[in-house]
């Protein structure tokens, strides 16, 4: 099951690239959501996904009785997140103030950095 | 946003869930849980009072400012790791204490701590967000 | 010596630029006498030099070595042998001199102090080069005089004229200086070592190496450049825009010479080949005449001898081509001469600028009473570079003709041409400024003061003494350095002699009358000379001038099309990069394993996958941007159940809560903003970006794949499963990695979301309102129209 659903990584990391080509700030920020669920996918998928008991030890135990999920995937999987998270409000405040100090959300409008057209470079000594 | 129904339930989905988000930190080190978690759950509570009561509402109940908050979260992260250095340990060694208070065993220690200060930041954070947009959205 | 050769070549290396440092301080200090003591370090320096002349002479070579790079092999290492301390002597002697003249040449000029630090400075790289037996200390200091030249000749910075020139300079020279560090790597590599003392006798083994060629050929590159040989002199007449005391040191008598000084250092190992004989022939002969024909169009004094330079440096270029006993002993005393007599011209030149403030040599005359020192000192100077006796220059001519070779008639007719053009020229620059009526000049002429008139007076007079005491400087510096120059003993028959059936007197007497000739007839000379020059459109300046304004262009135009600020551009690079990254390897080394795949869900997760393919398909199709974020919800949710079926309940937990608070403040942020949130993309744009799109999604499937198909270790796994409970006192086993095992990664965690946290906060608080009219916003007319609102902003919390 594990390959199939690297298909299904496959998929998200596809649909995470084809939105973040997307002129519009906002779809882009989708699919950079679409891309940290799909690359926390591909962690847990790359840890081996079992069927097996969550990793959390019933009480009196020292040790795991039977065969349970890998949880050193899920511990990083679980700080990709929130931090995906938190630079997703981020990038979502930066879209808003954008949209608030150039009135646009058009990436290929924003032409603030290189303006068009270039200005020529010094050609005397 | 701002119907009665909404303004009068708030408050009490709000307790609910702040409590909740305890629970859910203090039994996150045995049971499916912890700091990450509880954070989250509080600043959905914090979002929820925001949205019914307005933001100067829940700044007046926080007392403090919800970036303080998360700031006091990372000191106090950081403080339980530096416990260690008065057993001569590294930064970040586990410390345990285990309290007998007649039948039951209460334990306490330096990860609770750090648990404590995860939630702490990212309660604080998460909020700080949430009424930063509100406000940028009430004033534009 | 009393000291060590290690103590006393260091004092002897370091002392110009202690020297450097010291200058601006005692000219601001000292004023005016601040150039006298200056001149004591390079004074000093030729003192010691001079008391090594004997055992130099006798075969000794002093050699100092510190540690540089010993890791690499490569030491700092200097070797005092005659050639070197031929050229030292004449970088030191002649900079004292020079430092004495700038002082007075240049009273009065605010940056003095700094003139005379740069001066000493490149006295001290430029010997630094002609002592260094290590191949990297040679190129390292010959970059350090282009660095130095560069900061002399721009030393006017205000003109751009000025600026043009040292700009020039710098570019034509550090070119060749690159080629000659990887003609230095090259030699390296033939013969295994860094030091030219140990290369000794390598010379057979670099000959039949298959890179002679390249040596060859970067050698000469860098020497050319460096030495203004055809077709790389355009820099030298610019570079007269530099003071003329500078002019005299750097483009007459040392660094010039550089290049010859690499020639010479390389003789013994790459001469004789037929590469070498052959192009230095070519290159040498052809600045020669080219240089000689340049002199005589000139009307400036400063030009005149630039050029005359350029077809000088030629003659030794040729020489140093033609190898052999008589032809090294004339390169060296050639060498000797030229730089007396060439600096002497241009101090000469300096003055007259200085005294009577002009330079035109069409516009001087009749100097000869109110400039008698000078005068005497222009006809020492001119009696040497004519080539009469009793002057060095006329055993250098001597020696020149007497120079056997394959070609016997071509050689010698060149060297008759060139000779002669320089000494019509040499009768031009005694005669016209100093003999005949007296010319009206914008200052009234006066003879200069003492600091001024010393250089070429002694420098003239040492180009007499020299010659008359033949005996002591042929075996003394002359043959010491032609020795090391051929890599084997040289005879030496250098002398006054009137032998009649020797061709070379004849030649000489030739050189005399055709000179004289030339000289009659200078300004017809000069003027079809002109003529014919302006018949040629292009000169190698403007082509210089067109490959920089190019290279400029190029440079424009590859930045502005590869940083054309088009974020979707960059994202574009971006993702083909990470497509072929993870595909090609795979394509290229195997691993690609489709094999694995076998459908073996059960229902609840057919399920789950089904839910998380529309959820995404309606990202994609999504008509606005509303459902769009509805639908992110939707895949957010199959991610968590996935979580939740594969045993992860923590997982599914976090991602049920910020798919939910995503959702929500997407949407807050949305309905703030009245957006046109339909997705515009063309249909060729679709294509493309959904190709590249598919390419990394594909990439990274068979990545996963190629690591599924690997055997799990899972130690790691083990390890924390089995000491969750002993050792953390935790039964929720990945909440103890995060807390416990794994903490300080968790520390740097919530630093990260605390940061992004101020972020946002930083972001919402700086929000002013933008007047439209002052930002280059496309903003709608309809934001224009928009009342501000009344309420202030946030307060920013402490």
């Amino acid at each position: 099951m594990g390959a199939l659903f690297a298909i299904l990584v496959g998929v998200f990391v596809a649909v995470a690239v084809y939105l973040l080509l997307a002129r519009s700030l906002l779809r882009m920020l989708l699919g950079l959501v679409i891309l940290g669920n799909g690359i926390n996918l591909l962690i847990l998928v790359a840890g081996r996904l079992t069927r097996a008991a969550p990793p959390i030890l019933p009480a009196g135990v020292t040790a795991p009785d039977g065969p349970i999920a890998n949880p050193l995937p899920q511990a990083l999987i679980l700080t990709a997140i929130v931090i995906g998270f938190a630079l997703f409000t981020f990038l979502l405040t930066l879209a808003y103030r954008s949209y608030q100090s150039l009135g646009t959300g058009d990436a290929d409008a924003m032409r603030q950095a290189e303006p068009v057209p270039p200005p020529n470079p010094p050609l005397s000594y | 946003m701002n119907t009665l129904i909404f303004r009068t339930a708030a408050p009490l989905i709000v307790i609910v869930m702040l409590v909740f988000a305890v629970f859910v930190l203090l039994r996150g080190h045995n049971e499916p849980g912890g700091g990450f978690i509880a954070g989250l759950i509080a600043a959905a509570a914090i979002a929820v009072y925001g949205m019914s009561a307005g933001v100067p509402a829940v700044e007046r109940a926080l007392r403090l400012p919800p970036l303080s908050i998360a700031g006091v979260g990372i000191l106090l992260a950081i403080a339980s790791g530096l416990l260690s250095a008065v057993v001569a340990a590294p930064f970040l060694t586990g410390l345990w204490t285990f309290i007998h208070l007649g039948e039951t065993e209460v334990a306490l220690s330096t990860p609770m701590l750090f648990d404590f200060g995860v939630f702490l930041v990212v309660f604080g954070t998460v909020s700080a967000i949430f009424l930063a947009l509100e406000t940028a959205g009430e004033a534009g | 010596m009393a000291a060590s050769p290690d103590i006393s070549v260091a004092v002897l290396v370091a002392a110009p630029f202690i020297a450097a440092l010291l200058a601006p301080l005692l000219c601001r200090v000292m004023g005016r006498y601040a150039a006298w003591v200056l001149a004591l370090a390079p004074a000093a320096i030729f003192v010691f030099l001079v008391t090594l002349i004997p055992s130099v002479a006798a075969g000794e070579v002093v050699r100092a070595r510190y540690d540089w790079a010993p890791a690499f092999g490569i030491d700092l290492s200097f070797a005092i042998d005659g050639l070197s301390i031929a050229f030292a002597l004449t970088i030191s002697g002649i900079g004292a001199l020079i430092v004495l003249y700038s002082g007075a040449y240049l009273e009065g000029h605010p940056h003095l102090g700094r003139f005379l630090g740069f001066m000493l400075g490149f006295m001290g790289v430029m010997q630094g080069l002609v002592l260094a037996d290590s191949l990297i200390a040679l190129y390292a200091f010959w970059e350090l005089t282009a660095v130095a030249s560069f900061l002399l000749i721009g030393f006017d910075h205000s003109r751009m004229v000025a600026r043009r020139a040292a700009f020039q300079a710098l570019i034509v020279t550090s070119a060749g200086g690159l080629c000659l560090l990887l003609g230095a790597l090259l030699l390296q590599q033939v013969t295994g070592q860094w030091d030219l003392g140990a290369m000794a006798g390598q010379g057979p083994t670099i000959a039949g190496s298959f890179l002679l060629l390249p040596i060859c050929f970067l050698i000469f590159i860098a020497a050319f450049t460096k030495s203004a040989q055809v077709p790389f002199h355009f820099w030298l007449p610019n570079a007269m825009e530099a003071p003329t005391p500078v002019s005299a040191y750097l483009h007459s008598a040392t660094m010039v010479q550089a290049g010859i000084y690499l020639l010479a250092r390389l003789s013994p190992l790459l001469g004789g080949t037929p590469v070498w004989t052959t192009t230095l022939v070519i290159f040498g002969g052809a600045t020669m005449v080219w240089g000689s024909i340049g002199a005589l169009k000139q009307t400036d004094l400063k030009q005149m001898l630039a050029q005359s330079t350029i077809a000088s440096l030629g003659v030794l270029v040729l020489l140093l081509g033609f190898g052999g006993e008589t032809a090294t002993i004339a390169a060296i005393v050639y060498f000797l001469a030229h730089a007396l007599y060439k600096a002497g011209f241009f101090l000469i030149a300096g003055l007259i600028d200085h005294e009577t403030g002009s330079r035109d040599i069409t516009a001087l005359g009749g100097l000869r009473d109110k400039m008698a020192a000078s005068f005497i000192a222009a006809i020492l100077a001119g009696v040497s570079m004519l080539g009469l006796p009793p002057a060095l220059g006329y055993l250098a001519k001597e020696e020149m003709y007497g120079v056997p070779g394959p070609l016997q008639w071509l050689e010698i007719v060149a060297l008759l041409a060139g000779n002669t053009a320089l000494g019509a020229l040499a009768i031009a620059l005694v005669a016209r400024p100093f003999m005949g009526p007296l010319i009206p000049t914008p200052k009234p002429p006066h003879e200069g003061p003492v600091a001024m008139l010393a250089g070429p007076l002694i420098l003239g007079i040492l180009g007499i003494a020299a010659a008359v005491l033949i005996g002591w400087t042929a075996t003394q510096l002359i043959v010491p350095a032609a020795t090391v120059l051929a890599g084997h003993p040289v005879d030496n028959h250098l002398g006054f002699r009137l032998d009649l059936a020797d061709p070379a007197i004849w030649l000489s007497l030739a050189t005399w009358a055709l000179s004289a000739l030339i000289y009659w007839r200078l300004d017809t000379v000069r003027t079809t000379l002109r003529r014919l020059d302006s018949l040629l459109g292009w000169t190698a300046d403007t082509v210089f001038d067109l490959a920089m304004a190019g290279l400029l262009r190029l440079a424009h135009g590859f930045a502005s099309t590869w940083q054309n600020g088009r974020l979707r551009f960059y994202l574009l690079v971006i993702f083909l990069g990470l497509a072929a990254a993870l595909i090609l390897p795979l394509v290229i080394l195997g691993g690609l394993s489709w094999s694995l795949i076998s459908p073996d869900l059960r229902p609840p997760e057919w399920g789950v996958f089904a839910l998380a393919i529309i959820g995404l398909a309606a990202v994609v199709f999504a008509p606005n941007l509303l459902v769009g974020i509805l639908a992110l919800g939707v895949q957010g949710l199959a991610i968590a159940l996935l979580y939740l079926l594969f045993g992860a309940p923590d997982l599914s937990f976090t991602q049920f809560m910020v798919e939910t608070l995503s959702v929500v403040m997407f949407a807050l942020v949305m309905i703030r903003l009245r957006l046109d949130t339909h997705e515009r993309r063309t249909v060729p744009a679709a294509l493309r970006d959904g190709g590249l799109a598919l390419l990394c999604g594909g990439g990274v499937t068979a990545v996963l794949l190629a690591i599924l198909a690997k055997p799990f270790d899972d130690r790691l796994g083990a390890f924390f499963a089995a000491n969750a409970v002993p050792l953390a006192h935790g039964r929720n086993i990945v909440n103890v990695i995060l807390v416990d095992f794994r903490g300080l990664d968790t520390l740097g965690e919530i630093s990260v979301v605390l940061t992004a946290g101020i972020g946002v906060f930083i972001l919402i608080a700086t929000a002013r309102r933008v007047l439209p009219t002052e930002t280059t916003s496309l903003a709608k007319p309809r934001r224009t129209r928009r009342p501000r609102a009344a309420k202030p902003a946030p307060e920013a919390a402490p």
